[in-house]
């Protein structure tokens, strides 16, 4: 349940959710928990929520991995 | 990395207290990989695990209410209470509706103005800010159809629970790396400080397991006690201070009950007053009834790393993923579920 996925920051609407990708899947995202998230950022993701931010070179590790394990 | 992972002779006992951790082990087949001197065992780290039979009957009481929306993330769908579950009263014609984010209830509650929508509140520090944000945004958006049913855990109280059960061995914590994005490393602290007892906050993927055993071997080779981070791409110390406020702002510290464990001191937390209109226990008056576990379950000793699945005689048995008996092999998180699909 604790599962949390990184994406990257797309778009930031004007109630201050933003759509994120995840590696082609976008959702929207809010970031009540994390208002110092900007656009291009990655952030982690749980249960629709944005919260924390990470280096882009983590986050394309993780989403690999995570690519990986799909394929599979 | 894996020649590298020598201990001293006498068995190491590392309770992982996450529950994606329970399935990355057993995935990945991690146990196989580290020296039979070092012993994995899971911990009370999945949150649907730990929640009561009297909530999953307070939730299907709710949704027998005529006009009531009852939301959930799926994890919770089959979970049995005493006499049903989620999925069974949805067949026979409850509305109850799976959802991603506790803010889509939100928008149910928005378009269906004419009935109430509950969501079923249960998780650990990771996701019970987000449900804390869903309802200072019910406040603000003055959605008043919208109420939640709180069951939230709190992990460090219940670590310190766990420690001081003396039949209970443990060596090191391998501490959960997404509940401590949020509150950061410090509530640990008493573990190291008071126990003399070794914590690595550890990532998710198999190399961050590994290297979080191998930070806490190099610990205990050198008689050390600290809470080290291991997944410091996502953790800092001092943690989400945004989301730590939220929490602050919406909920109180209570006693809280742990399926199969029970009362824990300061485990847990609901509404406080400020925001007790959106407690549904208060709003639809429920009332709890005490519930007895399923007989034969060892799941309450299976989440305190006492007893193995397998020395549970329903294991494989009478229970199964297919038809589960106890919470530790309903949810995919559950020590019961990874030992039976990867075990």
């Amino acid at each position: 349940m604790c599962l949390a996925i990184p994406g990257k920051i797309i778009k930031i609407n004007k109630d201050k959710s933003a759509i994120v990708d995840f590696g082609g899947v976008k959702r929207s995202v809010q970031l009540t928990l994390l208002p110092v998230a900007k656009l291009g950022d990655y952030v982690i993701v749980h249960a629709g929520f944005a919260i924390q931010k990470l280096k882009q070179k983590d986050a394309e590790t993780t989403l690999s991995i995570l690519q990986k394990a799909f394929n599979n | 990395m894996i020649s590298q992972l020598s201990t001293q002779n006498s068995k190491l006992n590392i309770m992982e207290v996450c529950g994606t951790h329970t399935m990355s082990i057993a995935r990945h087949g991690l146990k196989k990989l580290l020296p039979p001197t070092v012993n994995l065992i899971s911990g009370p780290g999945c949150p649907i695990c730990v929640t009561p039979v009297e909530y999953i009957d307070l939730a299907i009481q709710l949704s027998s209410i005529n006009d009531v929306i009852v939301t959930t993330f799926g994890d919770m769908y089959n979970v049995p209470g005493s006499k049903s579950n989620m999925a069974k009263e949805h067949a026979k014609g409850s509305d109850i509706r799976i959802v991603y984010s506790s803010h889509d209830s939100l928008d149910i509650a928005e378009y269906n103005p004419k009935k109430e929508v509950v969501f079923l509140g249960v998780g650990f520090e990771t996701t019970s800010p987000t449900i804390a944000a869903t309802i200072l945004a019910a406040k603000q958006r003055k959605i008043e159809n919208f109420s939640v049913l709180p069951m939230f855990k709190v992990i460090p109280p219940a670590l310190k629970e766990i420690l001081n059960i003396k039949e209970r061995k443990i060596d090191a914590f391998l501490l959960p790396g997404h509940v401590s994005t949020i509150i950061g490393s410090k509530p640990y602290d008493f573990i190291s400080r008071d126990y003399g007892i070794p914590g690595v906050i550890s990532g998710f993927e198999p190399q961050d397991i590994l290297n979080s055993v191998d930070m806490i071997i190099a610990q205990i080779k050198s008689n050390r006690a600290k809470i080290e981070i291991q997944y410091k791409r996502s953790v800092e110390p001092s943690g989400n201070k945004t989301a730590q406020n939220i929490l602050k702002k919406v909920y109180k510290i209570v006693d809280s009950n742990w399926r199969g464990i029970g009362k824990m001191p300061k485990s847990g937390m609901t509404l406080n007053k400020d925001f007790e209109e959106f407690d549904a226990s208060k709003r639809f008056k429920l009332k709890v009834k005490k519930a007895p576990e399923p007989k034969g379950c060892l799941c309450g000793k299976v989440l305190l790393g006492l007893k193995a699945p397998k020395d549970c005689a329903l294991f494989g048995n009478a229970c199964t993923p297919g038809d589960p008996i106890g919470p530790c092999m309903v949810s995919s998180e559950g020590t019961c579920a990874a030992e039976y699909k990867y075990g």
